[in-house]
């Protein structure tokens, strides 16, 4: 049914897009508990960077991710030295770009979730002896569900569908770096292209509608649980 | 045993507030806005007041002077909240064992005894979504219960429960009273439950203590009216059954001074009631009335007189009990009322505001 060539650009896009979400979750919840909960100065400042990548054109992003992380970049050298990672021209610059255009999105939608939560339940927790730490692991985290699989998607179908950053940063290399939109934006530009190009859109469209209904399912499911109801399906 | 004396400004609102408790149900009683939630979560360590101390057996749970704040997690305070706060992602069971998540655990027996004590056995495997307003109350008494409290403070667990539900989880709450001996703070601006449930009564209003002292004398005192809210002044009397007529449904009443005739008592002989009569069912008489429908004709001397507005609130010492009576002042002035006069006090209505063990 597919290709070589399209299995591999599938799978690409698939890896990336995983590792963006999956290294970026931690970081987005930790950011939108402090942009929720917290008070500390430059606040705003620090709200403002976060969203940055939300309204800054991709290709800017891009070229700052390439001045930071590229091998001689400050950043990239230190991910090298200290962690064996390189990410310059690899399939991990184009996670790392895909997650920081991801991450505006993911925590938006965490930092709802944190802030219409009911908080009464977080002191009710704490009366029976949970601290910090457990309140926000057994009442915090479990309430904020839905928030967290909305955002996970979100920041999932924008990692599938980036394409100015990753471009920018780690170029168009097939098997490395060239996921879908790169290389449905390479057959455009091939003379009779436009059939490879069409099958790659349409597999981009049935991957985000597959995501959007997974994480529909999802979310109603997460919803009702936090809700108190039992786990009776209904309507 | 709890000791208290806090102050907190919060805006325009001023608490000042000092008691002590002991043994058994403490009410915190006054009109809403009058501070009582503010104290208990002070108790509770959710708010912080601004100075004062607060001590739990003992234990210093607060002293603005020596700097300790015990955060609420290691207070040991079971807090059972109005609209009960239970887990929604959790089922009963999850709640019922939460406290166990932070503590070394939580016995077997114990989980079982207090499930067995609170009814919740078939309600273990539900959310909270589906419970109605009295099984959450119990679920939550009960969650609260687990975590091995040194007090028990209830904050109005009642409010939003319609009366047949209040009935049935007030009787749980004074299965727990009667069961489980641990202190109960109580909150209520409920006459009936502070009445059926309290010992002890801590009379608030405007975020400071208008009086401490024992359910019957507080809740007796008709000069505290105004702090009362719909409060009617009266007597509380704690007495016991010595009859049961139950052909006529009367069962007669001894207390400290006298006997009492009353319907609808539902207790047994030899068990402890309390009663109250309200001081506008209370008519004086200068001698012993012949021929009359009133039952409960009471002989006593007048301790003291009380006038506001047209009326006279009259003080009326039988045995070791004080009633109350209300007269018009013309009333009183054509008797010729005074202090130390023998008098006979006319009880129109008794009515039962606790029974079972006190």
């Amino acid at each position: 049914m597919l290709s070589a060539e399209e299995r591999e650009v599938l799978s690409l896009s698939l890896r990336v897009a995983f590792w963006s979400v999956f290294v970026s979750l931690p970081f987005a919840v930790a950011v939108a508990y402090a942009l929720a909960r917290a008070t500390f100065p430059g606040k705003t400042l620090f709200d403002a960077v976060v969203h940055l990548p939300l309204v800054l054109p991709p290709v800017v992003v891009g070229f700052f991710l390439l001045l930071l992380f590229g091998r001689r970049g400050p950043l990239g050298e230190i991910l090298e030295q200290w962690f064996g990672i390189i990410v310059a021209f690899r399939w991990t610059g184009a996670a790392l770009a895909a997650g920081i255009m991801g991450f505006p999105l993911m925590v938006r939608a965490i930092r709802l979730s944190f802030e219409t939560m009911d908080r009464k339940l977080e002191a009710a927790a704490s009366t029976l002896g949970a601290g910090r730490a457990g309140v926000f692991l057994t009442v915090t985290l479990p309430l904020a569900l839905p928030g967290l699989i909305t955002g996970v998607l979100l920041s999932f179908a924008r990692s599938l569908g980036e394409f100015g950053a990753t471009i920018t940063f780690v170029s168009n290399i097939p098997g490395e770096t060239r996921t879908l939109p790169l290389a449905i934006y390479t057959y455009t530009q091939t003379p009779a292209g436009d059939a490879a190009a069409l099958r790659l859109s349409v597999i981009a469209a049935v991957l985000s509608l597959a995501a959007l209904y997974v994480s529909e399912i999802m979310v109603r499911r997460a919803a009702r649980r936090i809700a108190g109801e039992d786990a009776v399906a209904r309507g | 045993m709890l000791s208290l004396e806090v102050e907190r400004s919060l805006g325009d609102f001023r608490l000042a507030a000092s008691f002590e408790a002991g043994e058994g149900v403490t009410a915190l009683f006054g009109r809403s806005g009058a501070g009582k939630t503010s104290v208990v979560n002070a108790i509770a360590g959710i708010l912080r007041p601004d100075r004062g101390r607060i001590a739990i057996n003992g234990e210093t749970m607060f002293d603005s002077a020596r700097g300790i704040d015990v955060p609420t997690r290691k207070r040991r305070v079971g807090y059972v909240f109005q609209e009960g706060r239970l887990f929604p992602h959790l089922n009963v069971r999850q709640n019922l064992t939460y406290a166990g998540l932070f503590s070394r655990g939580m016995p077997a027996s114990e989980f079982d005894r207090v499930v067995a004590l609170l009814g919740l056995r078939e309600l273990l495997e539900r959310r909270p979504g589906n419970l109605s307003g009295g099984e959450k109350q119990r679920v939550a008494i009960g969650r609260a219960l687990l975590s091995s409290p040194r007090l028990l403070l209830l904050d109005e667990p009642l409010a939003s429960l319609d009366a047949h539900r209040r009935s049935e989880v007030l009787q749980y709450i004074e299965l727990i009273r009667d069961d489980v001996k641990v202190p109960i703070v109580y909150v209520s601006h409920a006459v009936e439950e502070v009445l059926r449930i309290a010992d002890t009564v801590v009379l608030m209003s405007a975020g400071s203590v208008l009086a401490v002292g024992p359910a019957e004398d507080v809740m007796g005192r008709t000069d505290l009216r105004p702090g009362q809210g719909t409060f009617e002044g009266g007597a509380v009397i704690d007495a016991r059954v010595v009859e049961q007529d139950v052909e006529n449904d009367l069962a007669t009443l001894a207390f400290d001074g006298g006997t009492l005739t009353a319907t609808n008592v539902d207790a047994l002989i030899g068990e402890p009631v309390r009663v109250r009569i309200r001081a506008r069912d209370v008519s004086i008489a200068l001698e012993r009335p012949q021929r009359i429908s009133i039952r409960n004709i009471l002989e006593g001397r007048i301790s003291g007189i009380f006038n506001a507005n047209g009326t006279a609130e009259v003080a009326i010492t039988v045995g070791g009990i004080t009633l109350r009576s209300r007269v018009t002042r013309r009333a009183a002035e054509e008797l010729g009322l005074a202090q130390g006069l023998t008098v006979y006090a006319l009880v129109k209505a008794v009515s039962l505001s606790r029974s079972g063990p006190p």
